[in-house]
């Protein structure tokens, strides 16, 4: 029988039972969201015992050396002694700089944080309001163009955080921030390398930052972005990209709408369909290609399968699956 | 002393060329891909190094018991002689594209082979 010690309490795990669901079935609150060992929020560390791999799978080297690991996929073959990292080890300050409304149900929020955060454009921050309610978020900013940190936040029918921040978030308050968390980053070293960049709704987020850090670093080889959405209005930010694509010969913006017609309202120079489906019929062989691909789990997960199979290798693909906690029924956009 | 079959074939560098096609090629094969998992393609591809490696000679911790509890589920839902023969043939195909000799390739294939019992729970 496997134990887990936390605070002083020994709890018997039950068979196939992870330490979340143990901690939870004894009447221990603790903040979870994805419950899928991608988020991060549910973190714990280890005083004694040994860990299973899985459970720190995903983690930076440092946070495995210091014992940290994911209480959600963490199913030990041996006892452990467990407890909470204090809160300041794991988040800090930020402060709301900017709430702008991008579309109906997109808005673009900028934090401003009193140390700078050592990040990549693409990765993703938790954020956390004072109830203790934690959310993942993917970073727009390239932290060598700006100093605030962007991101967007689609709102979500059902979405608690989302239709906080849309209603009642206000500039100049304080949130806590806990990152950054993720693998979804331009890396750089290969400059000639064709990079393929396809998300829905509010996945252009860590594409933004990817695409700018990209042509920042001088990135020669070609970049394809495809950006999705059902409406016209679901694709913001198109006039910067087409700006962008004006001033980078080699970077190409293919705005894509997948509504009816008369759902996705007339639109010049924008491709019907969904953005995925276009940019693998557009580009078939992927080898030698980077893909990042960014936005809702279905699209994301085929579009791995199928980048793959055109030629990418697998390491070269990286992505970003929007986690919905509280979302039954997404609100199409 | 010779050089084990790991070394000559190319140790971990060949396991890390060799995953992707392989990998490649069974998800395309009609026969035998609803057995190859691709809702976590990185998990798929870390067990399919586990196994590459272990053919080419190399360092592994697998038992046979950990074949037949992994591959039990499959013998439920039908996975037999003919699957097997399939996947052995893509793993030899991938060999001979990477330009495996020929003498190695047969190594690995009758390290593979000597897994049948196991993997199909016989």
């Amino acid at each position: 029988m496997t134990e887990i010690n936390f605070a002083g309490e020994r709890h018997a795990l039950a068979p196939d039972e992870t330490v979340l669901e143990c901690l939870e079935r004894t009447a221990h609150a603790l903040p979870f969201s994805c419950r899928n060992g991608a988020c991060l929020t549910c973190m714990m560390r280890v005083r004694a015992g040994t860990l299973p791999e899985a459970a720190q799978a995903g983690l930076r080297e440092g946070q495995k050396q210091q014992g940290y690991f994911l209480p959600c996929v963490c199913r030990p073959d041996a006892d452990l002694e467990i407890e909470a990292p204090a809160d300041a080890e794991l988040f800090g300050r930020a402060m709301v700089s900017e709430i702008t409304h991008l579309s109906a149900s997109i808005c673009r929020l900028r934090l401003r944080t009193a140390t700078p955060l050592f990040y990549h454009a693409g990765q993703f921050i938790n954020l956390r309001r004072g109830d203790g309610l934690v959310r993942s978020y993917s970073l727009a900013s390239v932290p060598r163009l700006e100093d605030i940190l962007e991101l967007h936040v689609k709102r979500l029918g059902g979405g608690k955080m989302s239709n906080w921040i849309y209603n009642d978030l206000a500039v100049g308050e304080a949130l806590d921030i806990h990152g950054p968390n993720g693998d979804c980053y331009y890396i750089g070293g290969e400059p000639d390398r064709p990079l393929l960049l396809i998300g829905n709704g509010s996945g252009l987020a860590p594409l933004y930052g990817i695409l700018r850090d990209a042509l920042a670093d001088g990135h020669a080889g070609p970049i394809h972005l495809y950006h999705g959405s059902r409406t016209a209005k679901g694709l913001y930010y198109g006039d910067e990209l087409q700006a962008l694509a004006r001033e980078y010969r080699h970077f190409h913006y293919l705005p894509c709408l997948s509504g009816t017609v008369d759902e996705a309202g007339p639109e010049p120079g924008v491709q019907r369909g969904r953005a995925d489906a276009a940019a693998f019929a557009d580009h078939p062989d992927l080898s030698g290609w980077r893909v990042y691909l960014c936005g809702y789990p279905p699209m994301v997960q085929t579009a791995k399968k199928r980048a793959f199979l055109a030629g990418a290798a697998l390491r070269d693909i990286l992505t970003d699956s929007f986690e919905m906690q509280d979302v039954r029924r997404l609100p199409r956009d | 002393m010779s050089e084990s079959l790991f070394q000559r074939i190319g140790g971990a560098a060949a396991v890390d060329a060799a995953v992707d096609v392989f990998y490649r090629k069974v998800l395309t094969d009609p026969h035998v891909m609803h057995f190859f998992d691709t809702t976590d393609m990185d998990g798929q591809r870390a067990k399919q190094i586990s196994f590459l490696t272990m053919a080419f000679g190399g360092p592994h911790e697998y038992t046979g018991m950990d074949l037949r509890i992994a591959h039990a589920p499959l013998v439920l839902d039908g996975l037999n002689d003919s699957h097997f023969d399939r996947v052995a043939g893509h793993l030899q195909a991938t060999l001979e594209e990477l330009k495996v000799d020929e003498a190695s390739i047969a190594e690995v294939m009758a390290i593979a082979g000597s897994t049948r019992d196991d993997v199909l729970n016989r």
